[in-house]
C-alpha cells in the first residue's frame, strides 16, 4: 500500500510543482454531470481556494480526489501518483487527508477516541494487540489542545456544538500528518470568533510546507487566505490563477453576480 | 452519565420539583438494573435449591458466550446479524457428528456415520469450522450493510437451518443426533452437573476475556468508528472489510464454541434448537442488555434466563403456552425499550 518513491512515474516537473493534478476527471449522477472533463494542478505548499456557485462540483471535486466518490472517468495524479481508482484507504498513504462538507465525526464515541482512532496502527494484528500508547495519547492531547477541545474529550462527540464539531473534524485531519489537507467548508457555519483560530490553522499548516485546499463561499476569507484561486462552473474549470487577479476577470464577477 | 447529572444541576428547579425518588430512580436505571437482575438471580436460586441454579446457570452461560460474541459485531461494529444462530449451528452439529457414538444399523435410513471423538478433539474443530464458515459468508456479505446486511444474514440464518434439516447423510435431518459426548479429561469425565457449568462457566469467561481485550484495543476503536461513519474512517487509511471480516469470524467462532457446548450439555441436538427465532431472541438479549457493552450481555442473558424459568411458576401460565409466553413478554419488553430507554439496561450506545 505504501507508494515507493521508486513507484511514481518520473513525469518530468509535473510531481515537482503540484500536489495534486487531475486530468479530464468526470463524475455524473444521472443525468446531473457534476464534474465535466475537469483538469486542474493544484500548486505544492501554498493554500488553495476552490469557488463557486452552488451545484458547480466543488465537493464532488474533494471527494473525487479522497477517493469517498468513484471517479467516472479520468486521471487524478496525488502527490505525483497517477490513479485512474482512487480507494480512499490509500489517500492517508498519498499524503492526503480531507474533512467533509457535513461535519462527519463519530458521533457515539468521545471526542478522545475520534482522535485515538486515526493516530492509531492500521494493521489488523497489530491494531488486534495494541494498547493505548504513550506516543499517540501524547500527540492527541496535543491536537485536542490545539483545536480547543481537550476540556470536551470525554465528550461523545454528538453531543458538541455544530462549531465545535466542526473544530473537531479539523483536528482530526490534522491528526493525520500528511502532506496535503483538504477542507471542505471549514468556515461555513462558524461564528465569526471562531473563524480566526481556524485561520490560524490553515496558515500554520502553509508554514509547515503544507499543502492546503478549502472550499468557501466567505468571499472575504477568500480574498485573504489562499495563494491560488480555482473557480468552478457547472462542473467545468472557469478560470484559476493568483486570487486577486482572478476575482477581478469578468467571467468570474459575471459567474457570482448573476447572468 | 455525567452529562446527564450535570444537566440535572443546571435545571435544578425541575429537579426539585420532580422530586427525590424520581431523580433517584431516574439517575440510576443502570444500577437499578444491575441491582434488581442480580437480586432476582439470588432470590431464585436460593428458593429454587441448587440443582435448579446449576441448570439455570449452565444455560446462562451458553446465552451469554452467544450474547457477548453477537453483541461485538451488532453493537461495536453496528452489523445487526440476524443469522448467529448458524454458527451456534455449525459448533453444535461438529460436536454431535465428530463425538457421537450411538450405534445405528447399517439397514436403516437414518443410520449416519459415527466417529466417537473425546470431547477436547471436537470443541476446537466445531469453533474452528464455525470460523470457516464465517470467513466464506464474510467474504459474500462484505459490501452490505445497514438493513441490506440484516436481509442477508437473515437468509444465512434460513440456509443453515435448511442445511442442518435437509443434510441427512451427516445431520440425520429432522430425526437429530443422540449420545454426544461430555468432556473429559483422561479417566475423568467431566459429567456431574456441577462440573459441566464450571466448565462453561470457564469458556464464559474466556469469551469475555477476548472480547474485552478486542473492543479496548486498537482494533475495537476502529470497529466503533465503522458503526458510526464507515466511508469516514475508510478516509483515514482503514480497509474497512478487512476489520468487519476479522470481527464477524471471531465472533462466529465464539458462537461455535457455544455450540459445541450445547451439544454436549444436552446429548442430543436436532434443527430445531437452531431457528431463526432463536437468533431474533439472542438480538433482543443484546439490546435488552446494551449494545456495545460486554456487561450488558451478560447481565440481558441472566434477565433473559431468569424470565425464561421464571415463567414456569407464574400460575396463570399452563405449563404448555412457558414458550409462546416467553416470547411475547421478550416482545413487549423489546418496544418497551425502544420507546423508553433505546440504549438497554446498562448500554451507552442507541440504535
Amino acid at each position: 500500500m505504501t507508494t515507493e518513491p521508486a513507484d511514481r512515474p518520473d513525469a518530468p516537473g509535473a510531481s515537482e510543482d503540484y500536489a495534486v493534478e487531475t486530468i479530464d476527471i468526470s463524475k455524473h449522477f444521472g443525468a446531473v454531470r457534476a464534474v465535466q472533463e475537469l483538469s486542474v494542478s493544484i500548486p505544492r505548499r501554498g493554500i488553495t481556494s476552490i469557488v463557486g456557485p452552488n451545484g458547480s462540483g466543488k465537493s464532488t471535486f474533494v471527494n473525487l480526489l479522497s477517493g469517498v466518490l468513484p471517479l467516472d472517468g479520468g486521471i487524478v495524479i496525488l502527490d505525483g501518483v497517477s490513479l485512474r481508482v482512487v480507494h480512499a484507504h490509500d489517500v492517508p498513504d498519498l499524503g492526503a487527508t480531507r474533512t467533509f462538507q457535513e461535519v462527519r465525526l463519530f458521533d457515539q464515541i468521545s471526542v478522545w477516541d475520534n482522535i485515538m482512532v486515526v493516530l492509531t496502527s492500521r494493521k489488523l494484528l497489530p491494531a488486534l494487540l495494541e494498547r493505548t500508547k504513550r506516543e499517540h495519547r501524547d500527540e492527541a492531547e496535543r491536537i485536542l489542545k490545539l483545536v480547543g477541545m481537550w476540556e470536551k474529550r470525554d465528550s461523545l462527540a454528538m453531543d458538541l456544538s455544530y462549531g465545535q464539531r466542526k473544530l473537531l473534524e479539523i483536528g482530526r485531519a490534522l491528526a493525520l500528518d500528511v502532506q496535503i489537507y483538504m477542507f471542505d467548508e471549514p468556515f461555513a457555519g462558524l461564528f465569526p470568533q471562531m473563524i480566526e483560530p481556524v485561520k490560524d490553522l490553515v496558515r500554520e499548516l502553509r508554514d509547515r510546507g503544507r499543502t492546503i485546499i478549502f472550499i468557501s463561499h466567505n468571499m472575504d476569507i477568500v480574498r485573504e487566505l489562499p495563494d491560488h484561486l480555482i473557480v468552478l462552473d457547472s462542473g467545468r474549470l472557469l478560470t484559476e490563477g493568483e486570487v486577486h487577479e482572478v476575482l477581478s476577470r469578468e467571467e468570474v464577477i459575471e459567474a457570482y453576480l448573476g447572468t | 452519565m455525567a452529562t446527564s447529572a450535570q444537566t440535572d444541576g443546571d435545571t435544578a428547579a425541575d429537579a426539585q420539583a420532580v422530586g427525590l425518588v424520581t431523580r433517584l430512580i431516574r439517575g440510576n436505571i443502570e444500577l437499578w438494573a444491575n441491582l434488581l437482575v442480580i437480586t432476582w438471580a439470588i432470590v431464585f436460586f436460593v428458593w429454587q435449591g441448587t440443582g435448579f441454579a446449576i441448570t439455570v446457570g449452565t444455560v446462562f452461560a451458553i446465552w451469554a458466550i452467544l450474547a457477548v460474541s453477537l453483541n461485538l459485531v451488532v453493537g461495536f461494529t453496528g452489523l445487526l446479524s440476524v443469522g448467529h444462530v448458524g454458527f451456534f449451528g455449525i459448533g453444535a452439529y461438529t460436536m454431535a457428528v465428530l463425538t457421537s457414538d450411538a450405534s445405528y444399523e447399517a439397514a436403516r435410513t437414518d443410520a449416519i456415520p459415527t466417529y466417537g471423538w473425546p470431547f477436547f478433539a471436537a470443541l476446537p474443530v466445531s469453533v474452528v469450522l464455525a470460523g470457516l464458515v464465517a470467513i466464506v459468508v464474510g467474504v459474500a456479505f462484505n459490501r452490505f450493510r445497514d438493513d441490506i446486511f440484516v436481509l442477508v444474514s437473515f437468509g444465512f440464518a434460513i440456509i443453515a437451518f435448511n442445511t442442518f434439516l435437509n443434510l441427512r447423510e451427516i445431520t440425520r435431518g429432522a430425526f437429530g443426533i443422540h449420545e454426544i459426548e461430555r468432556p473429559a479429561i483422561g479417566g475423568w469425565v467431566i459429567d456431574g452437573e456441577l462440573e459441566f457449568l464450571l466448565f462453561s462457566l470457564g469458556a464464559l469467561a474466556l469469551v469475555v476475556l477476548v472480547s474485552w481485550l478486542v473492543v479496548t484495543s486498537s482494533f475495537g476503536r476502529v470497529l466503533t468508528a465503522i458503526r458510526e461513519d464507515e466511508e469516514a474512517i475508510a478516509v483515514f487509511g482503514y480497509q474497512v472489510t478487512h476489520y468487519k471480516l476479522a470481527i464477524w469470524v471471531i465472533s462466529a467462532m465464539m458462537a461455535g464454541l457455544a455450540g459445541g457446548l450445547l451439544a454436549s450439555w444436552t446429548s442430543f441436538i436436532d434443527p430445531n434448537s437452531f431457528i431463526l427465532l432463536e437468533s431474533m431472541l439472542l438480538v433482543s438479549i443484546v439490546i435488552l442488555g446494551g449494545l456495545a457493552t460486554i456487561w450488558g450481555s451478560l447481565l440481558g442473558a441472566m434477565a433473559f434466563v431468569l424470565m425464561e424459568e421464571g415463567m414456569r411458576f407464574l400460575p396463570f401460565i399452563p405449563p404448555e403456552y412457558v414458550g409462546q409466553a416467553r416470547q411475547i413478554v421478550l416482545g413487549v419488553l423489546l418496544v418497551l425499550l425502544m420507546l423508553f430507554r433505546p440504549q438497554g439496561l446498562v448500554g451507552r450506545y442507541r440504535l
